[in-house]
């Protein structure tokens, strides 16, 4: 079980991060091909959030009989790529940045790890006064507890 | 003052500048004590810190001069808490500090506890005979900086130069001038551990040796 790569594309299409823990899980490709890859997730995201347009109608019942008014739920779009070799986990926050998590096809709980990067991500990007946003991501800091946090999951 | 007579709650339009809850009680009315065992989100503070730090970028010239600017900022929190702190101290203990190392030790130990739950690490003294005058606090990790990756072109920033000007409050206030700048320190040993070590810089102005040492002399 391994996490090989974390990228990280902001709201616009642009990469703002790549990340890879683990030699030998996934070929090298340039900085270019990783902003290729960013660019053409995103649109191919964006279309499958476009099929699937109807919200579920259970939610929209049950809400209306509480009588609270609820925003639907975003169509969340193309969620998980998987291949023989490898698993693309995507993640889509409210704010619109896609987190794409790269692990081997064994891979559990990943829906976890996703979670804490994105933790990560609030704490060490987001409350960090020298940031900007939509900017590439080069906090120390995050860089040091994702490195740690992911060499745990990987040796667990 | 009458204008501020909090008794007199004024609607919106009428106060362009302070505005008062509508039941007139302020801050002011609060008993002193209540609020001192409270403790605040740290999230709401790094944000909080965060929009400083940037407030203090705006039209800078150099680091020293951000640093300058967020010592400024913590200025007046020190010269206040000095009071609110000696006033919740048991009456016999009320007398502020009177003495370099009485009042270090009232930072270390009674500021740090309020400001962030916890001691300073360490206190110690300039081993300098040059520098005498300098006395050094430390926070193996400053609480302000635990969300801030400085980027690498301003290396020479540390962002507790807030908590170095309520340092500097606190030992103006109590009549003790001094100049406190706070440095991080990578010595390599401890850099693993402590990667954000800092140490803050006391650097007290000479009439207060000069009266320490009379001090010391009676």
């Amino acid at each position: 079980m391994t996490v090989f790569a974390l990228i990280i594309i902001n709201k616009a299409g642009g990469l703002i991060y790549h990340r890879t823990f683990h030699e030998g899980g996934l070929n090298k490709i340039s900085t270019n091909d990783y902003l290729v890859l960013a660019g053409t997730f995103h649109g191919v995201h964006a279309i499958t959030a476009r099929l699937n347009p109807i919200p579920q109608q259970i939610n929209r019942n049950s809400a209306s009989s509480a009588g609270i008014m609820t925003r639907p739920e975003p169509p969340s779009g193309l969620e998980v790529l998987e291949s023989e070799n490898f698993r693309l986990q995507c993640f889509s926050t409210l704010t619109g940045i896609k987190f794409l998590l790269f692990t081997d096809t064994t891979q559990t709980n990943v829906d976890l790890t996703m979670r804490r990067v994105y933790e990560m991500y609030t704490d060490y990007v987001m409350k960090n006064p020298f940031y900007q946003l939509e900017m590439p991501v080069r906090c120390e800091l995050f860089e040091r507890k994702l490195t740690s946090y992911i060499r745990e999951v990987n040796n667990r | 003052m009458a204008h501020l007579a909090p008794n007199k709650p004024s609607s919106g339009k009428e106060s362009a500048g302070l505005r008062y809850p509508t039941n007139g009680k302020t801050i002011y009315h609060r008993p002193l004590n209540r609020s001192k065992t409270a403790e605040l989100s740290q999230a709401s503070f790094a944000y909080l810190f965060s929009e400083m730090v940037s407030y203090a970028q705006r039209k800078v010239t150099g680091i020293q001069d951000l640093e300058k600017r967020l010592n400024n900022q913590g200025h007046p929190i020190g010269l206040k808490l000095l009071d609110l702190l000696l006033i919740r101290e048991p009456p016999r203990s009320q007398a502020r500090p009177l003495n370099i190392i009485t009042l270090l030790h009232f930072i270390k130990i009674n500021l740090w506890q309020h400001l962030f739950g916890r001691q300073a690490d360490r206190l110690e003294k300039s081993s300098d005979p040059e520098a005498q005058d300098e006395y050094m606090i430390i926070d193996n990790e400053p609480l302000v900086n635990a969300f801030i990756s400085v980027p690498k072109e301003m290396s020479q920033l540390n962002c507790a130069a807030f908590v170095a000007g309520i340092i500097e409050g606190v030992c103006d206030g109590a009549a003790f001038p001094a100049r406190v700048t706070a440095h991080t320190v990578g010595t390599k040993d401890e850099g693993e551990m402590w990667p954000g070590k800092t140490v803050f810089l006391v650097k007290f102005q000479p009439e207060v040796l000069e009266r320490e040492a009379l001090i010391g002399k009676a």
